[in-house]
């Protein structure tokens, strides 16, 4: 049954991936989708931000927004990323910081 | 944009150039590969066998939808209800899809073997490169050496399973998070894209405590792309032929 899961899962995640690239370029040419396809990653990419930091579950497994190091941890990275530090940086500079925070 | 208008000057093909975007795919794909260490180790841990582990990091290659398909599991939820998460999750590489197509420009069997690498990474190192030959390089760079990374430490994080201890306990959840707005800084410069980033990361916490994981950014992430065309954020239309 879970191998069915995962196999369905794993389908249905590359038809997704193929559909995005097959939609015909006719159809990208027209100004509106152009914008749509353009703010797509800033959406998406700005709410995995915000839920990978602040989302936990609770005892039930419900979803709950919680405060902890991971905070900390994306505070780290505005910081570096204003300071112009280069990608590795900044993702090692805020693991370090979460780590430091939690071991204290 | 044709490479003859790259605001730098540099020609597209120049070896610079090339190094510039292999060097920081390269960092990408290396710091997202690491990270599959804690997917092997969470998906083991959530009850999944190293095998399963290994199929999905292989054959889904989208790690936001891996880690939700096996959270769902792991909480002992009814597995097809961890395929919809994981699914939910992967509908956004649709939407990366339609903005990466013109952009790489490929067909038929490249195209289908392009789609397995078409995840968050390869599109944000692939993204605003100054001609289609540094797009391709960014996009192959950081897909395949993520693929190739991604399945070597979640093979490793499998067989380590929980003797190495709680992930968190190194940050690597924090890293994802970092890792993520590294990712979409360069894009929150562009006029009016910061605005709708936030509006997305708001929405999205706002939804979190009423629906089920894996809803919040795709609900977010619409909504604030709605609220952006209706509004007229985002750059005019840029198509590459």
């Amino acid at each position: 049954m879970i191998w069915w899961a995962i196999l369905a899962a794993c389908a249905g995640c590359y038809a997704l991936k193929l559909a995005g690239l097959a939609v015909p370029a006719s159809v990208l040419a027209r100004p509106w989708v152009a914008r749509v396809a353009d703010l797509i990653p800033v959406a998406l990419l700005s709410a995995l931000v915000a839920v990978q930091v602040m989302a936990g579950t609770d005892a039930q497994g419900d979803q709950v927004l919680v405060v902890d190091a991971r905070l900390a941890g994306l505070g780290c990275a505005v910081v570096l990323l204003l300071a112009r530090a280069p990608f590795l940086v900044v993702v090692v500079g805020s693991a370090a910081l979460a780590a430091l925070l939690r071991a204290l | 944009m044709t490479p003859a208008d790259d605001a730098t000057g540099v020609p597209a093909d120049d070896a610079a150039a090339r190094r510039a975007v292999i060097g920081d795919s390269l960092g990408v794909g290396i710091a997202t590969g690491l990270y599959g260490v804690s997917f092997g180790a969470v998906s083991v841990a959530s009850g999944l066998s190293v095998l399963q582990t290994c199929a999905l990091s292989l054959l889904m290659f989208t790690g936001a939808s891996q880690f939700a398909l096996v959270g769902v599991l792991g909480a002992g939820g009814a597995p097809f209800a961890g395929t919809a998460t994981a699914l939910l999750l992967g509908a956004r590489n649709t939407l990366y899809g339609l903005r990466m197509a013109p952009l790489l420009g490929w067909s038929g069997g490249r195209r289908a073997a392009a789609a397995h690498i078409l995840i968050d990474e390869s599109t944000a190192m692939a993204l605003d490169r100054p001609s289609r030959a540094l797009t391709r390089l960014g996009f192959l760079t950081t897909g395949i050496s993520v693929l190739v990374l991604w399945n070597l430490f979640t093979l490793l994080g499998a067989l380590a399973g929980t003797t190495l201890g709680d992930p968190r306990d190194y940050g690597l959840d924090a890293a994802v998070g970092a890792a993520f707005l590294a990712l979409v800084w360069p894009r929150l410069k562009e006029p009016g894209n910061a605005r709708i980033g936030l509006l997305a990361a708001v929405l999205a916490l706002a939804v979190v405590p009423f629906t089920p994981a894996g809803l919040p950014v795709l609900l977010a992430g619409g909504a604030a792309v709605l609220i952006g065309v209706l509004t007229g954020a985002g750059r005019p239309s840029e198509v590459r032929p």
